[in-house]
């Protein structure tokens, strides 16, 4: 826990980062409309960090407590130094996880990352059915995704597999864990759509009803209980239909740690969406510093910024008042209660979120995908009328 | 899953257990999570090794802790336990 004194949040901090994520590029073959990457990810793209930079990025994370590590994206195969990078990880001692949508995993690179000491890879699949799959990544990529399902298997790879949930697959929930068991998983995770980022624009067109959203939940408690030990299935519930809102990363700079692509040190991925916040780089004064003492990482740790009702909300610790981004992205106040609370004075902005999704004229609006255009048109105001009802570029 | 005292046993597939500086434990890694062992916990895991059979790993601890009053149950225990959670599968 951080040190506090009078609701000013001490720079001496006994906590350790557990988990690095690294985000180590935005650019991405795929173009899923339910990505939580900034819409405005184009701006970042060419800045990103060298091997070198990610290597110490590494070995000081390691330092300060860092074991977890991710590498993510985008799509981290784009780049080409991954196999260094998952040889650093082994030396240093993390348990390194690639999380990937396939393409760009050959047999020559998952070989190398097995004798390199990559510990698991995380697959991302979409739906059992092919249409399903193209439409929402915004490219054919079916096929292919069942081919490296068996290629990690065939290398002796724990298969850990991630589905983001959403309306046009919650439907086929128990024939994707049927899938799943097939391709010889071993862990499934059904990620219901969190909104930030693009699918949080695309929130009208993605959000299921509470119904679906139950009916999904039985049919995975079901499953369970059928598969036994043999294939673990998280099932992340979705925080709009909740009471209370998530503990969000566990904690503002209790855990996790995100690098991102240009070096940008951030304690959850949506962070910049936040005003007044400068986060650090690792160019700058480096990780422990970023850690443990910037502005940015003190700023929400322990419960000195909480206004009312959470300052004397008797659940406080359950959630620490939920999602800053979230907060500030919905209601313009990062330090209110996250409006999923039910407790929140904001809350009605989900409630009208939550009707909203069920009409529909919004419903049928056209998406915007993933892609470097629509980043662009983002960048330079053309598509306003889209975020309009957010208090930041999502 | 029950256990017999000339089992041996190993880290299950997939995990990894080791000794963390930063943290002063031993932990268990794997895909998606982590547990940040206890002193004892610790003390047993570190010799679920794939060689030591379990009558071995509570006979090493007794003469290591030789103060320390049901230490046998709480080897036992510890390793059902392990087991339950999947952290250690049985090697032979």
């Amino acid at each position: 826990m951080a040190i506090q004194n009078n609701g000013v949040a001490a720079s001496v901090t006994h906590t350790q980062p557990l988990w690095l994520l690294a985000e180590i590029t935005y650019r991405c073959p795929l173009h899923c409309a339910f990505c939580y990457n900034p819409t405005d990810y184009d701006k970042h793209t060419q800045s990103e960090l060298s091997t070198e930079q990610w290597i110490n990025v590494l070995r000081d994370a390691r330092k300060l407590g860092a074991l977890q590590l991710g590498i993510s994206g985008g799509e981290p195969l784009l780049r080409d130094d991954i196999e260094d990078i998952v040889i650093e990880a082994k030396k240093l001692g993390y348990y390194s996880n690639l999380i990937t949508s396939g393409v760009g995993l050959t047999e020559k690179r998952i070989q190398a990352f097995k004798e390199g000491g990559l510990d698991h890879i995380q697959l991302s699949m979409h739906d059992i059915t092919e249409e399903i799959n193209n439409f929402i990544t915004n490219t054919k990529t079916f096929e292919l995704k069942k081919k490296v399902a068996a290629m990690i298997k065939s290398h002796g790879y724990p298969m850990v597999l991630n589905v983001v949930i959403h309306r046009y697959n919650i439907g086929h929930i128990k024939e994707i864990l049927e899938m799943a068991e097939a391709l010889g998983a071993d862990y499934v995770e059904l990620a219901n759509t969190q909104y930030y980022g693009w699918s949080l624009v695309n929130r009208n067109q993605l959000m299921p009803t509470k119904e679906q959203i139950d009916h999904a939940e039985k049919v995975t408690n079901e499953f369970r209980e059928k598969v036994g030990n043999k294939m673990k299935v998280f099932f992340v519930v979705p925080d709009y239909f909740s009471d209370r809102p998530k503990k969000c990363m566990n904690g503002w700079g209790e855990v996790f740690m995100i690098v991102t692509a240009n070096g940008d040190v951030l304690p959850c991925h949506s962070a910049r969406v936040l005003p007044n916040m400068e986060f650090p780089n690792v160019k700058d004064k480096g990780l422990m510093w970023a850690w443990q003492d910037s502005p940015a990482f003190n700023r929400y740790r322990g419960d000195s910024w909480m206004k009312e009702p959470c300052r004397t909300c008797p659940e406080k610790e359950n959630d620490l008042g939920g999602c800053r981004c979230q907060a500030f992205l919905l209601s313009g106040d990062a330090e209110s209660a996250d409006p999923v609370c039910s407790l929140s004075p904001n809350h009605h902005i989900i409630e009208k979120a939550i009707e909203d999704a069920k009409n529909p004229v919004l419903q049928s609006q056209p998406i915007l995908f993933r892609n470097d255009k629509n980043s662009k048109k983002i960048l330079s105001g053309e598509a306003n009328d889209l975020i309009k009802d957010f208090h930041a570029t999502p | 899953m029950t256990i017999e005292h000339q089992d041996i046993l190993k880290i299950a597939a997939h995990h990894r257990f080791q000794w963390e500086e930063a943290q002063q434990s031993h932990v268990i890694l794997f895909p998606e999570g982590m547990v940040k062992l206890n002193g004892s916990a610790g003390e047993v895991l570190s010799l679920v090794d794939g060689k030591n059979s379990i009558d071995q790993i509570i006979s090493a601890l007794k003469e290591k802790f030789k103060d320390v009053e049901g230490i046998e149950k709480d080897i036992l225990s510890m390793i059902q336990f392990a087991l339950d959670k999947a952290w250690i599968e049985k090697a032979n």
